[in-house]
């Protein structure tokens, strides 16, 4: 089992507020990992922090081999220049709660947009493997319509075929499905069961614990910047030690 | 409220004489729309009366219309507004794209570029750029160039460098808006797709803010067109220049502005119809975009909701 992921005391601030509070990771090759928490607890700036859309104020976060942003040199920590960070940043897939889908182009224009600008695949190329990926999330029916014309949960599967096409290490999921509306969770949550099925590693940041308890390797439970509690799904969501947390799952199962 | 609780389709026994429900359905008469129109028709049969019995020669008006000082002239309008709207449009987005870089000094340059600009008058600057010979008698650039500074500074370079100039230092303003309201979401997808700034710039930004500021673009195409007159000042053989040249000689002066206002007028409205037909085609994948219909077609709009 080889590490895929590893944070080192990441914290980071907001002003005067500090969001994370020093916080240690490890995620392995083909694990999913669910991050759990009430609203505010840190858990989407400490996703934004490994994939570096958000610089920590110290600690850093190593991904697939490499210090994400930084080299070590004589010491200290150089940053890099930015073309070598994207290079690392290309190395995990991102979905978006809001989607952040290309509002001109069209859904197949989305998923080529990465292959053929940063990898520089031809346009045949990377337009067979988009329609597979498109095929994979149910999507193949409407490669050529506008983000505009698509539901919510039609947008987050295009949305997560456009980061796999760029063949990322990791999977990181931002609150995919927290700007759906409640019939179209299913579809979204559907896709990312058949990646984690297929060895896909994963890390969720999630509001569904059902999800976590039937897909998770691995949950964390996150309240006010900290890590409370991780294990498996069955133990933390049903036996959680941490009085909190038990606060939290209590209200969240409610 | 009753109806609501009582699913059956009888008429509720509280309404016993409600209508059917193919009752026909007549629209509101709106009287004041037809009083309107008759009043605005008087006024405007008072004003085409006014002019046309005024003291103005009609006759001279479409004479000199198609005069082919006058065609000539217009044709250096437009040539003046194309040249100085391409220029103001390369050094808005240029200094636009500065005015956000994360270079402290791209920033200032920039800043200090609009400050000048926008902050003195137009038509000063056009007689600053044609008489720039008085500070810089010759421009030498070692091994490109080395000329009398009034052989290369003609009123039509003038012109052009005056206008486009003034005009770049609005457009910085607007461009610098229009990347501003990208919404960050996008480039945030840009970067996890591993997207340089460059890139993220060029595929994803610039494409996004052209769509946001072509109303604006439009309104300085349109604006264009009318301050290349101020270049008549200079002695460049515009439009406004040819018809004064003209009424000079033959005292015919209302009747030569006319015959320039008709002119322009024509070309402000080709510009607004260009315009429309541009929007509507970045338009296309916008939420909500049916296509629009062209103003000029007199529709009603929709209402605003």
């Amino acid at each position: 089992m080889s590490l895929a992921v590893k944070a080192v005391g990441v914290r980071k601030s907001f002003g005067s507020h500090e969001v994370l509070k020093g916080l240690d990771l490890e995620v392995a090759y083909g694990e999913v990992l669910c991050i759990l928490g009430p609203s505010g607890s840190g858990k989407s700036t400490f996703l934004r922090c490994i994939n570096h859309l958000e610089v920590p104020n110290s600690g850093y976060v190593w991904v697939d081999g490499s210090i994400m942003g930084y080299e070590p040199r004589g010491g200290v920590l150089q940053e890099l220049p930015v073309a070598r960070l994207r290079a690392q940043q290309r190395r995990l897939g991102m979905v978006f709660q809001h989607f952040n889908l290309f509002a001109y182009r069209t859904v197949l224009g989305n998923v080529i947009e990465g292959p053929m600008v940063v990898r520089g695949l031809r346009r045949a190329e990377a337009e067979a493997r988009a329609m597979q990926l498109l095929d994979q999330v149910g999507m193949a029916g409407r490669a050529s319509s506008y983000p505009a014309q698509l539901s919510g949960g039609q947008k987050q599967r295009v949305a997560i075929a456009r980061a796999l096409a760029m063949e990322p290490s990791v999977m990181l999921f931002d609150e995919p499905t927290s700007a759906l509306d409640p019939e179209l969770v299913g579809e979204v949550l559907e896709v990312m069961r058949g990646l984690a099925k297929g060895g896909t590693t994963m890390i969720v940041v999630t509001h569904e614990i059902g999800f976590a308890r039937e897909v998770a390797d691995r949950v964390l439970v996150m309240i006010d910047g900290e890590i409370r509690e991780t294990g498996k799904p069955e133990q933390v969501l049903s036996e959680p030690r941490d009085p909190r947390v038990r606060t939290f799952l209590s209200r969240a199962l409610s | 409220m009753s109806t609501l609780q009582n699913p059956s389709p009888a008429p509720s026994p509280h309404f016993p004489d409600l209508p059917r429900a193919d009752t026909p359905k007549r629209q509101l008469a709106h009287p004041g729309r037809w009083i309107s129109a008759v009043i605005g028709l008087a006024l405007l049969a008072l004003l085409v009366r006014a002019f046309a019995m005024g003291q103005i020669r009609w006759d001279v008006v479409g004479q000199f219309l198609t005069a082919r000082v006058i065609i000539v002239g217009f044709g250096w309008t437009l040539l003046i507004s194309a040249c100085a709207l391409a220029l103001g449009v390369v050094l808005g987005f240029a200094f636009g794209i500065m005015r956000t870089a994360a270079n402290p000094t791209l920033r200032l340059a920039a800043w200090l570029y609009v400050w000048i600009f926008r902050g003195t008058p137009v038509l000063l600057q056009l007689l600053i750029w044609f008489n720039i010979g008085l500070v810089f008698p010759r421009l030498y650039i070692p091994g490109l160039i080395d000329e009398r500074m009034v052989d290369v500074i003609t009123p039509f370079v003038a012109a052009v460098l005056g206008l486009g100039v003034n005009e770049g230092s609005y457009l910085t303003e607007v461009v610098r808006g229009g990347i501003g309201s990208v919404d960050r979401g996008q480039v945030e997808a840009a970067h996890t797709l591993g997207m340089t700034p460059g890139q993220t710039m060029r595929r994803i930004v610039l494409p996004q803010t052209l769509r946001l500021i072509l109303p604006a673009l439009g309104n300085s195409a349109v604006g264009m067109l009318k301050f290349s007159s101020l270049a008549a000042t200079i002695a460049m053989g515009e439009m406004l220049n040819a018809a004064q040249r003209i009424y000079f000689i033959n005292g015919a002066v209302i009747e030569l502005l006319f015959v320039c206002a008709i002119w322009y007028l024509a070309g402000t409205t080709m510009l607004s119809i260009g315009q429309f037909y541009l929007e509507r085609h970045f338009g296309r994948g916008a939420a909500g975009s049916e296509p629009r219909k062209p103003w000029f077609r007199m529709r009603p709009r929709r209402a605003a909701v």
